[in-house]
This record gives C-alpha cells, sequence and structure tokens, in this order.
C-alpha cells in the first residue's frame, strides 16, 4: 500500500484582485517574478528541497497558464512513478457540485486524493509568498512537540500586526490564543498561512465541519481544532518572506533582488529555485547598452540602457531607450527611445518607438486608487502601445490600444485604459 | 519514423589543445549556454528522428553527464531514445573504437535491430542547424547509396583537415580526399551522411572482415566509384569547432545579429540540459559592449565583444577584452583578460594580467576560491 509520510498541498485557486490586470488573465501563482520565475515556483521548490515530492496544487481561477507552467512537475522533478504534482480542479459530483468556496473547502473537496497516499501529516501552503524554507525542518518541530497543528509564524513590527492573524502562544511555542487582524495586538507573530495537520485530525476537522459555507482555515478549521483542545503549535521561521499580494509589494519584491548582496539571495549554491525554462540561449548587450543594477533573463536583447531593473526572458529593449526601477516580463518587445519610469509591463507586450510611460504629475487613479498608486504604471499581458504616445503615473494600460486612445498622443496620470480582458 | 541516427563524438583533436584535456569535443561549450554536441542532438530531435545512438570514446564522462537525462531533446519516448554506446569489452571484442566504422562495427546490433530504413549520421563537434529530411528527399530522389552534406567554404579558408569533395554536374561525388595537402577544391564534407539502413550493414560487414575501421578512408574513399555517392550542398551556417581558432570564431560568430537570430529566434530551437540557473546580475559599475552574457553570471567590471559563459562571476573594474570565458570561473578585481579563452571552473586572482599576443592564449587556472 502506498504511504507518504507527508504530502503537501498548495492553494492556488485564488484570483488576487490586487495585483489588478497582472491577474485578469492569469491566477496570481502564475504570474512572473524576478524575470525567469513564476511566483508558484517557490513554494514548489520548497518542497522537492524539503523532500516533499507528493504535492496536490488547486486550482480555480484562470488556470490555464498555470496547468501549462506545472505540466507534469519536470522542472522541480515532480514527476514521479508514485506521487509527484497532480493539478487538482474542482469536478462535478453526483450531487452538491460546487466550485471551492473557501480555503478548507478546497482541501475537504479533495479528501480522496489525499486519502489515496495514506500520509501522516498534510502540508497545506498558498501559492503567492516567496520565500525558502525547509518545511522538514518544521515537521520535525511538530513531532518533537507531538503537535497536531502547526502554524508558520513570523515576527511582524507591532505596529504591522494588525493586519495579520496573529498568535499568542506561551514560552514553548504553544498556541493559547489566537485573533484575526486585531486592533490591539497581544504578539507580534503573523500566521504565514503554512501549516502542517496530522492527517487524523485534519480529516476530522474537514468532515465535521464540512456544511459551513465557505470553509476556511483561519476562520474555522483552526478555531475549531482549538476548541476542541488539540495541541496547537506555532513555529517560528525568521527567513526572508514576502508577501506579494499588492502591486506595491510586488515591485518592492522584486527590487530587492537587484540590491548587492540581497537579502532573498538567488545565487546560493544550495535551495536553488526551479522554474520551466523554455529560452535557453544567453543575453546580448549591445555596444550601446547600459546596464547597472539590474537582473536580466535568458535570450533578451537589450540595445537600450537599463537602470535597477528586473528584466524577464526573451525581451527586446531597442537603441536609445531608458528603462528605469521597472519590471519587465517575458517576451515583451520595447521600441527604440521610449522611456520607462517605474513601469511594470507584463509579458508578450509591444511598445513601440517613442513611447514614454510613467511621466507626469502624480494624480491617483481614476478607478481604482488601491490597486494604482505610488507612481507606477501598469501594463497588461499582450497589450499594444502605439508610437509616440505618453503616460502619466498611477495609469493602466491593457488591450490593444491604438493613436485613437490617446487625447493629443498622451494617456494622462491616473487613468485607466483598458479593452481587454473580462469586462 | 523513415531514420535512425547516430552521431559521432568519440574524438579527440590535438588542434584544440588543452581544452580537451578534460572533456571531449563533443562537449565543449558553445555560445554560452549550449554543448556542441546540442546541436546535432536538436537537429535530430527537431527532423522527428526519435532513435538516436551517441559514439563515446575519449573522455567520456563529460559528454555522459551530459547525456544523463534524455528528456532535454524530447527523446526520452517509448518508442526510440538515446542510446550511449562507449566501448565495452564483450565476447566477440575488447578493442577499443580504432575509427567512426569500427565504432558502428562494434554495435551493429543497433542498426540490425531497427526497422526504419535509413540512418543519418552527424559527427557531434558541429554547429549547424539542419532538417535532415531535406537531405533524405534528395538522397531518394538521387536513388544515391550515400549522401555526403557539403559545403564551399571562402577562398581564404584552410581546408586541410577537413575531406575535400569534387563533383559532377549531377552532384555524384567523383573525387573525395581526406585530409589533403594541397586541396584540388574548397568543396569540405560537413561530416554529414545519409545513407540506407541495409546498405550501410553490409559496408560496415565488409569493412570489418578485412580489418578497415575508419568511415571516411575506408567507406567513403574506397567505394566512391562503386557506389552512388552524392553531395549534398549547404549554403546556410556550419562551423566545425575542433581547432582553437574555430572554436574562438565559432563562439564570436555568435555575436552577430543574423547569427543569433537563425539559430535562436527561428524556429525549431536548439535544446540544452537545463541548469536552473538564476537571472544574470549587473551590478553597479558594470558596463557590457557588444557581448553575450549567460544565466548564473554576477557582473561588477567591464566586458566588451566578449562570451561570457554560466555562472561566471566578474569582479569590480575588470577588463574583459575579445574574450571567451567558460562556465564557472571567478574573475578577481582589477583583472585584465584580453584574446583569451579561458577554462571553465578557473579561479583568476585579483590583479592577474592575460593578453592573447600572437592569437588566442588559453586559460587555465585553478587558483583557491573562497565564497562568501
Amino acid at each position: 500500500m502506498v504511504k507518504k509520510e507527508m504530502i503537501a498541498m498548495l492553494l492556488a485557486g485564488g484570483q488576487g484582485s490586487r495585483l489588478g490586470v497582472f491577474t485578469s488573465k492569469v491566477a496570481k501563482p502564475a504570474v512572473s517574478f524576478g524575470s525567469k520565475y513564476r511566483i508558484i515556483d517557490f513554494p514548489l521548490s520548497n518542497c522537492i528541497n524539503s523532500g516533499v515530492d507528493t504535492v496536490g496544487v488547486l486550482t480555480q481561477y484562470q488556470p490555464l497558464r498555470l496547468n501549462t507552467h506545472i505540466g507534469i512537475g519536470i522542472p522541480w522533478d515532480l514527476d514521479r512513478n508514485i506521487g509527484g504534482v497532480t493539478v487538482l480542479p474542482p469536478y462535478e459530483k453526483s450531487a452538491n457540485s460546487e466550485w471551492y468556496t473557501g480555503t478548507a473547502n478546497a482541501i475537504y473537496q479533495n479528501m480522496d486524493y489525499m486519502e489515496s497516499f495514506n500520509p501522516e501529516y498534510v502540508l497545506i501552503l498558498s501559492g503567492d509568498h516567496i520565500y525558502k524554507m525547509d518545511y522538514e525542518v518544521m515537521l520535525d518541530f511538530h513531532k518533537q512537540n507531538g503537535a497536531e497543528v502547526t502554524i508558520a509564524v513570523m515576527p511582524v513590527p507591532m505596529e504591522e500586526a494588525k493586519r495579520f492573524g496573529i498568535m499568542i502562544t506561551d514560552k514553548d511555542r504553544k498556541i493559547v490564543d489566537f485573533e484575526e487582524k486585531p486592533a490591539n495586538p497581544r504578539s507580534n507573530l503573523a500566521s504565514m498561512g503554512i501549516y502542517i495537520f496530522n492527517w487524523k485530525t485534519l480529516k476530522e476537522a474537514l468532515l465535521t465541519n464540512a456544511e459551513q459555507p465557505g470553509l476556511d482555515f483561519g476562520k474555522h478549521v483552526i478555531p475549531y481544532c482549538h476548541a476542541k483542545g488539540a495541541p496547537l503549535y506555532a513555529y517560528e521561521f525568521n527567513g526572508y518572506w514576502k508577501d506579494v499580494g499588492t502591486l506595491n509589494s510586488y515591485w518592492e519584491a522584486n527590487m530587492e533582488l537587484i540590491d548587492i548582496v540581497p537579502e532573498f539571495n538567488l545565487y546560493e549554491e544550495y535551495w536553488k529555485i526551479y522554474t520551466r525554462s523554455e529560452i535557453l540561449p544567453p543575453q546580448y548587450l549591445a555596444s550601446d547598452s547600459v546596464v547597472e543594477r539590474s537582473i536580466i533573463g535568458e535570450g533578451s536583447e537589450i540595445y537600450g540602457k537599463v537602470y535597477n531593473s528586473v528584466i524577464g526572458c526573451g525581451v527586446t529593449i531597442g537603441a536609445g531607450t531608458v528603462v528605469r526601477d521597472s519590471i519587465v516580463m517575458n517576451e515583451t518587445h520595447i521600441g527604440s527611445n521610449c522611456e520607462l519610469y517605474k513601469a511594470i509591463i507584463a509579458e508578450n507586450v509591444e511598445i513601440n518607438d517613442d513611447v514614454k510611460l510613467g511621466v507626469g504629475e502624480e494624480a491617483e487613479n481614476e478607478t481604482d486608487p488601491h490597486i494604482y498608486n505610488n507612481g507606477i504604471v501598469a501594463v497588461g499581458e499582450k497589450s499594444v502601445i502605439p508610437r509616440g504616445v505618453s503616460v502619466g503615473k498611477n495609469s493602466v494600460i491593457f488591450g490593444v490600444t491604438s493613436a485613437e486612445d490617446y487625447g493629443n498622443g498622451a494617456l494622462p496620470s491616473g487613468k485607466t485604459l483598458i479593452k481587454a480582458g473580462d469586462k | 519514423m523513415r531514420a535512425i541516427g547516430i552521431v559521432l563524438a568519440g574524438g579527440n583533436n590535438h588542434r584544440i589543445k588543452e581544452l580537451t584535456k578534460k572533456r571531449a569535443v563533443c562537449a565543449m561549450p558553445i555560445a554560452g549556454s549550449y554543448r556542441s554536441i546540442d546541436f546535432a542532438l536538436s537537429n535530430m530531435s527537431n527532423s522527428h528522428i526519435n532513435k538516436v545512438a551517441v559514439f563515446t570514446q575519449y573522455n567520456a564522462g563529460s559528454l555522459n553527464e551530459h547525456l544523463a537525462s534524455s528528456k532535454w531533446w524530447d527523446f526520452g519516448r517509448k518508442q526510440g531514445g538515446l542510446y550511449v554506446f562507449t566501448p565495452a569489452t564483450t565476447a566477440e571484442s575488447n578493442a577499443w573504437y580504432r575509427g567512426t566504422a569500427d565504432a558502428i562495427a562494434q554495435n551493429l546490433s543497433y542498426l540490425k535491430n531497427s526497422h526504419e530504413p535509413y540512418v543519418v549520421i552527424s559527427s557531434g563537434d558541429c554547429v549547424y542547424k539542419m532538417d535532415y529530411n531535406k537531405v533524405l528527399e534528395y538522397h531518394i530522389e538521387k536513388k544515391a547509396d550515400i549522401t555526403v552534406v557539403c559545403k564551399d567554404m571562402a577562398a581564404d579558408v584552410n581546408v586541410d583537415r577537413f575531406g575535400t569533395i569534387k563533383m559532377n554536374e549531377d552532384c555524384r561525388i567523383e573525387e573525395f580526399e581526406e585530409k589533403p595537402i594541397v586541396a584540388k577544391s574548397n568543396t569540405i564534407s560537413c561530416g554529414i551522411y545519409v545513407v540506407r539502413r541495409r546498405q550501410l550493414i553490409e559496408m560496415i560487414e565488409k569493412c570489418a572482415e578485412e580489418d578497415r575501421y575508419d568511415f571516411v578512408k575506408d567507406i567513403l574513399i574506397r567505394y566512391k566509384n562503386m557506389k552512388r555517392i552524392y553531395g549534398y550542398k549547404i549554403k546556410e551556417y556550419w562551423s566545425n569547432i575542433a581547432t582553437v581558432d574555430d572554436y574562438y570564431k565559432t563562439n564570436m560568430d555568435f555575436l552577430n545579429p543574423e547569427i543569433r537570430n537563425y539559430f535562436f529566434r527561428q524556429y525549431p530551437d536548439i535544446y540544452s540540459k537545463v541548469d536552473d540557473l538564476p537571472p544574470a546580475k549587473y551590478n553597479t559599475g558594470a558596463s557590457i559592449k557588444n557581448s553575450l552574457i549567460s544565466s548564473g553570471c554576477i557582473v561588477n567590471g567591464k566586458v566588451e565583444d566578449s562570451v561570457i559563459f554560466k555562472k561566471t562571476y566578474i569582479g569590480n573594474n575588470c577588463y574583459i577584452k575579445n574574450s571567451v570565458i567558460l562556465n564557472d570561473v571567478y574573475i578577481g578585481d582589477n583583472t585584465h583578460i584580453e584574446n583569451c579563452i579561458v577554462e571553465s571552473r578557473g579561479t583568476i586572482r585579483a590583479n592577474s594580467y592575460h593578453k592573447g599576443e600572437n592569437g588566442i592564449e588559453i586559460v587555465v587556472e585553478h587558483n583557491d576560491r573562497f565564497v562568501i
């Protein structure tokens, strides 16, 4: 009989709406990060590096890119005879068919998958954080304490604690209480959304609470286990961990990679991050190019000037173009004599010659100021920007645009120009 | 499937000097991210040849490492696959491969146990892109026994290390000379052949009986009047890397946008083993002009007209010019490297100075490396 000590369930179904146009066609875990990677590469690489070789990936929102990226798991060595990676979308049942209505509900709907591996422990992960973590060490901690549930936590500054789920523990890190986004936090240990459950405990909790609408780990399952008296422990993690849920934090996390010795170091020998690489050739930097404080992916051709930026694979940047403080994702083409300031350009975008992005006065975004702010210009995937236009700050462009869309050849700061995607 | 493939990858060449001290010629790194044999293997895969044998002998370990998994070239299939044949002692033979024909003879069961009617043979030390199906069509159309892919070299190229060919107006090969002292023609054999499988078995068996071992000398040249041997001329890029100068030049060719476009941007792709290295990183003070930089590199200094392979570290205030830096080299601060090929995994101390004065200098330096 198949027996896996610990299997992982990776929640990758969320939209991540605070990333705006970047998640309008792609699930957040499939959004590109750090030039050649996608966000889901980090938890998947952590799994294989921690010796967890059975991973169920729960998908729901816009799964196409995610499915193609994961494939049969070859890049992460997760193509296994027994176990490996399995994509788990919601499916129709003879009765009570439903979408995944909550994090724990999604896990509940895949009870048979978990059961088939006869596990001792189940690791619950989410697909939207950038970090390197050895889940095996966390499992050791879980076993040593005889815990039924272990929650990974991270100390955060006290003033920020009110944005998180906070765990209150005794001196042995046993959880005595917890509070969701408290006004007056009693501790600064924030839950990272990473849990290890004893399979028996998880199964019982899911079955008992199956009828709960929108069954959620933080809101229902953990409180249920606690109320029942199961030993809950907090595993403190002190490494780099970044939630890239907002455009700002996404931009910042990318920019941190270009520091001289980045806090999150991709160049370390051990604990490699794996990804699907379709583009292999080296990058070419032309005679008139200038590249400083940047990282650039395979197969890109740089004829212009790039400062403080993260450039993906297969990108071309034309002569005389200046790219500053920007993120450019895979296969995007930028023409000649353009200027880009603090722009985030998604994949397969076509920017014609003499375009200026991120110029002019600050102005609040007209439609979604909570998403597009801090002067960032966002350009969604497969967009086309016609020759010679200039675009202000806090603006968004998505879709094939032509000169008529820009009054006087300009899109003022704070404007939203969306011609693609779900309306 | 109409053909099976053979890649000849066992040889060494003294003209490539110390660069093959630790590796086979066919394992030589090319164009930043590839190895020489990737071109032949990718061509096979892209021509839908699913069953390919690689004959290795000299420094076979380096190739075996690269070929440890066949999935990169899409050979990990139930039908076909990648077969690596290194000399082995058997009940019949305990000899090394004494030549290319002998290598095939010692593994004749590979040919005998296949059912595909044709065999495509390529050497693994050439950089080119080719759809073998086109050669195969030509081979069938000409009713040839053997088709040899050939190319006109520029008049100033010394062809004395190649096989030179003279063809009649029907492209039938009339003269074939191996490594001529005075060449009568500037058309050379590219080391790529198409032959019917049964025909090949027959000729190889005959050779073996007569204790002849070389495919070119003992088959092509010996049979050229008896068998219908045709030339298939190519105009596309083709380069053999088996001398230091050609190796250097081939790498430098990739600084030409047309050649880069031909190999990297036009379908189909060239495949290689994926190394999972992070993106290249440029720190303050880096300045790169007309150069290729591969993944995993960290650049702090100046690089001009050079090809930098994977995972190389270039320190502050360095100056690299007209050079090829192979994989995983550490170059300490204030170092000057000009007209050089730096051997892989080297560690070059800070403040070093290397300049190839009369031609290309090969730098092999293995100092202690202190990694932070």
